[in-house]
């Protein structure tokens, strides 16, 4: 079955003032996603995570331009589209949700006027129909007396309320895809439970694909099927979650689930010696071999590529852990 | 036993908010209802909760920012609302604090040595030759080279910064810091390095801290024992481990079913609560927590629960118990 979003190779720079200063954001990223599935993007912030599903809707910042790729979604390439054309499936068949509900909603138009909208434009709906499918939206993200609820204003509700709107504003196009950009960040960890739970329940009625982008591994284990590791703008590796977790390849995989306290165990944290590189002016050969314990001379001069894994996967890694044959 | 180094018993803090134009029936949010707890010298006590439920407005009490409403804190044995003058001053010198963003608590216009110096000049009064050696002293401390001081904020990373922030609160020897989420900010493989400083810093020093943080398994890491707050009371006090192995307030229990898995097939207890956290303006009547309570009998909507010490160091309110 062909895959339902398939990105091949995108790059995509932040050109700054007369071309002096390139952000490599995104940098040679490929992965797909299947109907119904989730899909995982973990990384640290300034990793091109964000970038990445900015490109994917085309809704980049003015001073970044998709350099090169291809984003195909069932098998049209988004790259080449126009914006009018992008707005006849922003909605319809890709959503997003977006890290701050409060930013995300628009504090001068009821919730009926936002959750109705992509259902009045993507799907025609009209007059009875479009309030039932309102109804319908609220009720499925457990707003509690959606009749009275929709009358609201974003103000008048709590911050798990909002991003549980948001919530049913993605689902009102009828996507086949939904792209959640860290939608738990700013929720308390019982919200977030709620939440998590939710978009389960969703996925689980509609059959929606989801794309998880979070820093937070914990997320990852929850909730994804495929896991993408990024690290300074690429995928550095591309795994089935239980194959993430129980035999990580990449050396910075394997220092990101050390790094996290276990709950009701106390051992020594390890941290990450070093920071996250600069995007502008990224080390020579592998991005992460300053701060890798594992690095080689080769990981100085030579840039790895992504070698696909025998089951399923890729790892971009000159040396990945459990294979030491593989050493150039 | 020597008495513990900070006593807080039963403290309270109202805050009036404002009703009509001419006061009358003002309404008080009930930010902190009566809490109870100790920190022992070289001891952390971690806070756990979530928004609202009175995290903040405690390390406030504690760092005399704010006077309660009722009640008492004690430090080395004095009431702290009863400080005045150099006294008070000394207070504010022994108990420092580090906040969540290091990119709004540290002066973009001073530079680092400056930063770090200011408390000792203001408490001290030494010269400015002692100060400068102090501030190398403190860089090496949190792992900087001591000629970073004439550097500027800017120049540093988030990680780097909540160092400095570090260095600062420890500037005049300080015997209590209160960490209010000093690593929610921070990316997840900067966190490790920040927690495990605090620990060394700890180990070498015998600062006591106050952790608090919504972060349970970080809270657990660092912590002797840990206080679960639920809309501005104690529901359970315990040792942390002994706290993860047996929570026993239902919320308590929520909350660790709520903590996400370190693993894709680790089994948790599902606890989704209904609800969010009411309004402490109107808080409900008996147990705070039992219209989201899985476990809510009559007598919870009646009656308030007391903390009562169940087994040795571990109390709960709660009326299963």
């Amino acid at each position: 079955m062909a895959a339902l979003l398939r990105v091949e190779d995108l790059r995509t720079y932040y050109v700054g003032f007369r071309g002096t200063r390139v952000v490599k954001a995104v940098d040679g990223v490929s992965f797909s996603v299947e109907a119904g599935e989730t899909f995982g993007l973990v990384g640290e912030s300034g990793c091109g995570k964000t970038t990445t599903c900015h490109a994917i809707v085309r809704l980049l910042a003015p001073s970044a331009r998709i350099v090169s790729g291809r984003i195909e979604l069932e098998g049209e390439d988004l790259v080449t589209k126009s914006q009018g054309e992008m707005r006849r499936i922003r909605g319809r068949r890709i959503a997003t949700i977006l890290q701050d509900p409060m930013a995300s909603l628009d504090p001068l138009f009821s919730i009926y006027d936002q959750v109705a909208e992509p259902a009045y434009y993507h799907q025609g709906l009209r007059g009875r129909a479009l309030r039932g499918r309102v109804r319908q939206l609220l009720d499925a993200v457990r707003i509690p007396s959606p009749e009275l609820r929709m009358k609201d204003y974003p103000h008048q509700m709590s911050g798990g309320m909002r991003q549980r709107i948001v919530g049913a504003i993605s689902q009102a196009g009828g996507p086949r895809i939904i792209i959640a950009d860290e939608p738990t960040t700013n929720l308390d960890v019982t919200i977030q439970l709620q939440y998590l739970t939710l978009l389960k329940d969703l996925q689980r009625a509609t059959g929606v694909a989801l794309i998880f982008v979070t820093h937070n591994l914990g997320i990852v284990a929850k909730m994804c099927d495929r896991v993408a590791v990024m690290y300074a703008g690429k995928i550095v590796e591309l795994q089935s979650v239980r194959g993430l977790f129980y035999r990580p390849r990449h050396p910075y995989t394997r220092a990101l689930l050390d790094s996290i306290p276990k709950l009701g165990v106390r051992q020594p944290l390890c941290g990450i010696p070093g920071q996250p590189p600069d995007l502008a002016d990224l080390p020579l050969g592998c991005s992460f071999h300053p701060r890798c314990a594992r690095a080689i001379d080769r990981c100085l001069s030579e840039e790895p590529k992504p070698v696909a894994l025998n089951g399923e996967g890729s790892v971009r890694c000159w040396l990945p852990i459990g294979d030491a044959a593989a050493s150039g | 036993m020597d008495k513990p180094l900070l006593e807080v018993r039963d403290v309270q803090k109202y805050f009036p908010i404002a009703g009509s134009l001419f006061g009358a029936r003002r309404a008080l949010v009930k930010a902190v209802d009566g809490i109870s707890f100790t920190i022992d010298a070289g001891e952390t006590l971690g806070l756990v909760g979530e928004s609202g439920c009175g995290k903040t407005t405690t390390s406030k009490l504690v760092l005399a920012a704010e006077t309660p409403t009722a009640g008492s804190i004690e430090f080395e044995g004095r009431n702290v609302a009863q400080l005045k003058g150099p006294d008070l001053k000394d207070y504010r010198r022994k108990v420092q604090v580090v906040f969540q963003d290091p990119y709004s608590s540290l002066s973009p216009r001073m530079r680092v040595g400056d930063i770090i110096g200011e408390p000792i000049k203001a408490h001290e009064g030494v010269s400015s030759a002692d100060v400068r050696a102090r501030v190398a002293e403190l860089l090496e401390l949190v792992g900087f080279r001591p000629d970073v001081a004439r550097l500027f904020p800017h120049e540093f990373s988030g990680g780097q910064r909540q160092r400095l922030a570090i260095a600062r609160a420890l500037s005049t020897k300080a015997r209590l810091v209160v960490l209010d989420e000093p690593v929610s900010a921070l990316d997840v493989s900067i966190r490790a390095h920040i927690i495990s400083l605090l620990e060394s810093i700890q180990a070498r020093l015998g600062v006591s801290y106050l952790f608090i943080a919504h972060d349970l398994a970080a809270v657990a890491h660092l912590s002797r024992r840990t206080a679960v707050m639920y809309l501005g009371k104690l529901v359970e006090v315990a040792e942390s481990l002994e706290l993860c192995a047996r929570p026993l307030h239902p919320y308590t229990k929520a909350l660790y079913a709520a903590s996400l898995p370190s693993h894709p097939d680790e089994a948790r207890e599902e606890i989704v609560l209904s609800g969010e956290v009411p309004s402490a303006i109107d808080p409900p009547r008996g147990c705070h927590f039992h219209p989201r309570c899985p476990f809510a009998m009559p007598r919870c909507s009646e009656q308030e629960p007391a903390l009562v010490e169940l087994s040795a160091g571990h109390r709960v309110a709660c009326h299963l118990y």
